[in-house]
């Protein structure tokens, strides 16, 4: 029972992160193509200054509680993704000090080898997190004793791409209307008009990840093979994920921007959640034999471990999400360019 | 090289590169929050000048310590995934603990700090940079606890294969991990006041901007003073507790090869790590390691030769970092000391400030040696007593390793330069006119 509260915090714990850390992720692979001129530049770091670092804590919580609560999955997770995760880490430390130095030096070759830091950076955890998610679901090569037996290019198989392709619209979109929602005049119409346009890829591309996850996963097994198991709002998660796909079109049509990234949010955790409850009770399943999966059961920690985080989780979550919460209030007004000039930020 | 010699390398660059930045966040983040809290008091706009500028340069610095610390995190998992598995239970929770105690509230608030001069009235304003101060301390109180466990395990038992929690109490509350709390916070304000003073001697001796650096120092030299003094006096009561539960990093810190009684300490000593011997000793006062160690001078030190020679540490390292963090422990109080009696007449005395200008490297360097002790002295335990480090490296291709070692190298070295530099122009060009600031 507490492996399971625990792989249900698990999951819910990367939805947020995705959630979070997906738009100024977005922002940061969009920001080339959105911004002409270096106005549009500062206002596009603006629009996530104040959420990004906070925004990024959840992957270390993400990965402090795969690793306090399932240390060994954790342990083949890390050391079998290696490279990819390298990667990923190597670019998160692009993307930080880009946001911190872009804006130290007066000098525009100085910021523009910022701003592809921040490109590079905010497109290459994008694309490696989707790929090291789609590998997951899909069973990555590992053997009896937890070593993997593949590498970095073993990862980009057409599953795995097709996930990092899906990620990497995900959080493109959720960048965009995000955009939209922080901005005003020209910077806010070519985002809603590229919110509109990368909609219709995700559209396409998020129906190619559900019919070839049926292929190349099992995903789906438990919601078809276990229905008594998983009670109704599991169930129900794919069908959200849909929902919310449709209703981001909706909100997007009306110019709702506001509703219209909430959607986007609900379609972020839905996906993810919709992955991660296919796994249950796997974390990590092995492609070479399924006795040799990481599950809740095989990797979990003590039950008093189990018990103390969950003491922990269930009273600092809350209050995190509530000053974070006041956080993204307290910053909601549109970025204006009058006050560019005053030298806040980093 | 193998896996293991390379994951090593990697673990001690990175971690030695994280600390460059973080005892600087540590401290300053507490003087920034004092002078936030005087501009509240007193409504005196230098104050909030002083905040200004100082908490320009703390944002780089804390830029680079938060985005090195990331990565330290998951290394655990990518280059030591067997100790991962053996101690998860444990030092997982504790790293996760941090995350959500403090890593979160320490990142939210920076931001809201960063980004709230024009919108925060200067009380919540303030606030929000002692919730960054407190955070950030809290988060090191956690990682020191985790810490602490490697070096002294407790509260746990070996079961299923690995171990596993039994009194999480004793794992948060054990005196060597109160006492690596107090060593490592005292380290790094005694460092944060030598990097304010020596900015602001650089100001001073150009005699520019006076009142403002004169404050500034002032408050870097309170701060420096203070702990210099905490920790001469409980260095030697650490020493004493890594006596009673580390006998082989004291042996190796002394470079103490036979069993003695009555132990002297040496004024002066090389050690001959391949003979097992000193090639010098010097200037020995018997008795005088049993007594700092034992608080007694009949009684026995342990000598290395004790130990099964794969037991015993690296000596030299172990030793020679040991002296340097010690000589420069009592030279920051000396300087802190002298500093005081001048420090209403600072324009005068351009041979101290020129001195306390230079000294900034020092501070830095007794830290790295203290870790260096702290984490050599161990091996060849990663968990002292209980798991090898060679037992603890993950089973990963050499080729893997060699690769993000050079990229951490390459990585690391570029933004040390980056910072360096950033640090130093802003530092340089002092505080903003009064006109701009208000």
């Amino acid at each position: 029972m507490l492996e399971s509260i625990w792989f249900v915090l698990w999951g819910v714990l990367w939805a947020i992160y995705f959630m979070l850390d997906g738009f100024d992720l977005g922002i940061g692979t969009l920001m080339p193509f959105l911004a002409k001129d270096e106005t549009d530049k500062r206002v596009v770091y603006h629009a996530m200054g104040p959420y990004w670092n906070g925004n990024e804590v959840w992957l270390i919580t993400a990965g402090g509680v795969t690793f306090a609560a399932f240390p060994a999955t954790y342990a083949v997770m890390f050391s079998g993704l290696y490279s990819a995760l390298m990667l990923i880490l190597f670019a998160l430390i692009l993307r930080g000090v880009a946001n911190e130095f872009r804006h130290q030096v007066e000098n525009p070759r100085w910021k523009s080898i910022w701003d592809a830091c921040l490109f590079i950076g905010s497109l290459a955890p994008a694309l490696l997190l989707g790929v090291a998610f789609a590998n997951i679901f899909q069973g990555i090569p590992i053997d009896e004793a937890g070593v993997f037996q593949g590498n970095l290019f073993s990862l980009l198989n057409p599953y795995g791409l097709l996930g990092g392709i899906f990620f990497t619209l995900l959080f493109t979109v959720h960048g965009a209307v995000w955009l939209a929602v922080k901005t005003e005049g020209e910077l806010h119409d070519r985002s809603a008009a590229l919110a509109g346009k990368l909609w219709i890829a995700l559209a396409v591309v998020a129906v190619a990840f559900l019919v070839c996850t049926w292929f190349y996963t099992r995903l789906y097994d438990n919601y078809l093979q276990n229905p008594f198991l998983f009670m109704v709002p599991i169930v129900l998660i794919p069908f959200i994920a849909v929902g919310a796909l449709v209703m981001l079109r909706i909100y997007m049509a009306r110019g709702h921007w506001w509703k219209t990234w909430f959607a986007s949010c609900t379609l972020i955790v839905g996906v993810t959640l919709f992955g991660v409850a296919g796994l249950y009770p796997n974390l990590l399943p092995s492609s070479i034999n399924p006795a040799y999966s990481m599950t809740i059961f095989n990797s979990a920690s003590s039950p008093l471990t189990l018990k103390i985080m969950l003491g922990v989780a269930l009273i600092f979550v809350p209050i995190i999400i509530i000053y974070q919460s006041w956080v993204y209030h307290f910053f909601k007004d549109k970025v204006k360019t009058s006050e560019l000039a005053q030298e806040e930020g980093y | 090289m193998d896996v293991l010699m390379l994951s090593r390398l990697q673990f001690a660059a990175a971690t030695m590169f994280h600390f460059l930045f973080v005892p600087l966040t540590l401290g300053l983040s507490i003087l920034i929050a004092l002078m936030e809290t005087a501009y509240v008091r007193t409504g005196d706009e230098e104050y909030k000048r002083m905040a200004r500028f100082w908490g320009k340069i703390f944002l780089i610095n804390f830029a680079i310590g938060v985005v090195t610390g990331i990565t330290l995190e998951f290394q655990f998992g990518t280059n030591w995934s067997r100790y991962s598995t053996y101690v998860g239970d444990i030092f997982g929770s504790l790293l996760a603990i941090e995350a959500t105690l403090a890593f979160f509230l320490e990142s939210t608030f920076i931001a809201v700090w960063a980004f709230g001069w024009n919108r925060l009235s200067p009380k919540a304003h303030a606030v929000s940079i002692w919730l960054v101060a407190i955070a950030s301390n809290l988060s090191a109180w956690w990682i020191l606890i985790a810490n602490s466990w490697m070096q002294h395990p407790v509260g746990f038992t070996i079961r299923n294969g690995r171990a596993e929690l039994t009194d999480f109490l004793a794992v948060i509350t054990q005196p060597f991990a109160m006492h690596t709390i107090v060593h490592t916070l005292s380290a790094a304000y005694i460092l944060s006041g030598f990097f304010v003073m020596s900015i602001c001697a650089y100001h001073l001796l150009k005699k520019q901007h006076t009142t403002f650096f004169a404050k500034s120092f002032r408050m870097g030299l309170a701060l420096a003073l203070i702990f210099s003094i905490v920790e001469v006096v409980q260095g030697h009561m650490h020493g004493a507790e890594v006596a009673k539960v580390q006998p082989t990093k004291l042996a190796a810190m002394e470079s103490l090869w036979e069993t003695t009684q009555r132990a002297p300490q040496y004024l002066f000593l090389i050690p001959d790590e391949k003979n097992e011997k000193n090639l010098v000793e010097f200037g020995g006062m018997p008795g005088a390691l049993s007594m700092l160690a034992y608080h007694s001078p009949n009684a026995t030190v342990k000598g290395l030769k004790d130990f099964p020679k794969e037991e015993r540490p690296p000596v030299t390292l172990s030793f020679v970092s040991f002296r340097i963090m010690i000589a420069l422990g009592f030279l920051f109080l000396f300087l802190t000391i002298y500093g005081w009696f001048r420090r209403n007449k600072l324009e005068e005395s351009p041979g101290f400030l020129k001195i306390m200008l230079y000294a900034v490297p020092l501070p830095y360097l007794a830290a790295e040696a203290g870790w260096t002790l702290a984490e050599v002295g161990r091996q060849p335990w990663v968990v002292y007593g209980i798991m090898k480090t060679s037992d603890a490296v993950s089973p990963i291709a050499t080729s893997q390793v060699f690769v993000s070692l050079l990229a951490f190298i390459g990585v690391y070295s570029l933004l040390g330069a980056v910072a360096f530099y950033l640090i130093i122009s802003h530092a340089r060009k002092g505080p903003q006119p009064e006109a701009v600031a208000a």
